[in-house]
């Protein structure tokens, strides 16, 4: 089976990983810059990190037969520190030009304060400015549905902003109805725990259909397993779906929300 | 999107012995932190009070139980004071 892994932070993972996503038949990775479980000190540890996406991590993956793309921001988990973010903000245009750059992700929110969303609201001027592709992210549990509704409003805002070139991720039972309404993309993520295991989003699938929605595992530093996305692949097979609709979910949609961007090629 | 019959795999044979298994754990949890009485905390509260949720039908269930689990709120917080979530909504939590 060949497929697409939309979202993994391989900076966090190892070789081995990589052996695992080939072996499996990933053709190709995208990597959302994120938070690294601590604040980065300054700007300056943003701009080695973007490095690292856009360098070092490409050709990592490139070891396995997997191409890999990206994706620049400053987390939401980040930006109570005000100025921290509107000097990394100023650094992420000179990234956007790189070849494996497909736009500007995860943005979003985490605990839904003021300060989060007035550096969403700046990462969406700036997609908007650099006719970007956004990646969104969603807050955790008992704050995804409020972050959720908050996200669309503050996208809406934004006239400009194409829905089909946005992807809302993290989305859960509760709220892929109204990413899905407002002409968005969904993104599902496979955790063990805090979203969604294979069995709810192949549930989800079934409810809402297979148009504008992926699956990921959003690999990172925490529990979470890179091999999830073709072990939900699996579970869509032992249900009864044909192999087509698997390989729609699993390849054709990725790779049609980031073909939009046309550095993307698998 | 339903699978025509002679697609669709059994359900129940596929998913019962994983249903029961969770089912278990789900009570063994509420039985050990009572008798180490810890059901004072807000989670296990809300866990008490999502429990209803299961004799619900509609098929809304796992929804109905996020929204429960939720933040009720609308506006956007002052500041965050922390960055992780708990898995249920604590009113008393400093905003």
């Amino acid at each position: 089976m060949r497929y697409i892994e939309p979202h993994a932070h391989m900076v966090s993972r190892t070789t081995d990983d990589y052996l695992k996503l080939a072996t499996a038949g990933c053709a190709a990775i995208s990597e959302p810059a994120f938070w690294a479980g601590y604040d980065r000190s300054s700007e300056q540890g943003f701009y080695d990190y973007f490095c690292h996406l856009t360098g070092f991590e490409p050709s990592r993956a490139a070891q396995f037969g997997i191409k890999h793309y990206t994706w620049m921001c400053i987390n939401p988990k980040e930006a109570e520190d005000m100025a921290l973010a509107d000097a990394v903000l100023d650094l992420i245009p000179e990234f956007l030009a790189k070849p494996t750059v497909l736009g500007i992700g995860e943005i979003g929110l985490n605990k839904n304060s003021r300060n989060e969303l007035d550096i969403l609201e700046k990462h969406i001027q700036l997609a908007e400015d650099h006719d970007q592709l956004i990646l969104v992210h969603t807050p955790h549990l008992e704050d995804k549905l409020k972050g959720t509704l908050l996200i669309i409003d503050a996208l809406k805002n934004h006239a400009k902003i194409d829905p089909c070139r946005v992807i809302i991720d993290h989305v859960e039972e509760h709220t892929v109805t109204p990413v899905l309404d407002a002409g968005f993309w969904a993104g599902m993520t496979l955790y063990p725990e805090s979203k969604l295991t294979a069995q709810r989003a192949i549930d989800i699938i079934e409810c809402y259909g297979n148009e504008q929605i992926w699956m990921n595992c959003a690999c990172d530093w925490g529990v979470s397993d890179p091999l999830a996305v073709p072990k939900a692949a699996l579970e869509m097979k032992r249900r009864g779906h044909s192999p087509e609709r698997v390989h729609q979910v699993v390849f054709e949609n990725p790779k049609a929300f980031m073909s939009q961007c046309d550095k993307f090629g698998v | 999107m339903k699978l025509p019959p002679e697609q669709q795999a059994d359900l129940v044979d596929l998913g019962f012995m994983d249903a029961r298994a969770k089912l278990l754990d789900i009570a063994a949890f509420l039985d050990r932190v009572e008798r180490h009485d810890q059901e004072d905390d807000y989670r296990v509260k809300d866990l008490y009070k999502m429990l209803s949720n299961l004799n619900d039908s509609g098929a809304e269930r796992v929804k109905n139980i996020l929204i429960g689990l939720s933040d009720p709120s609308t506006e956007p917080i002052a500041k965050a004071h922390t960055k992780g979530a708990a898995g249920a909504y604590d009113p008393e939590a400093v905003l």
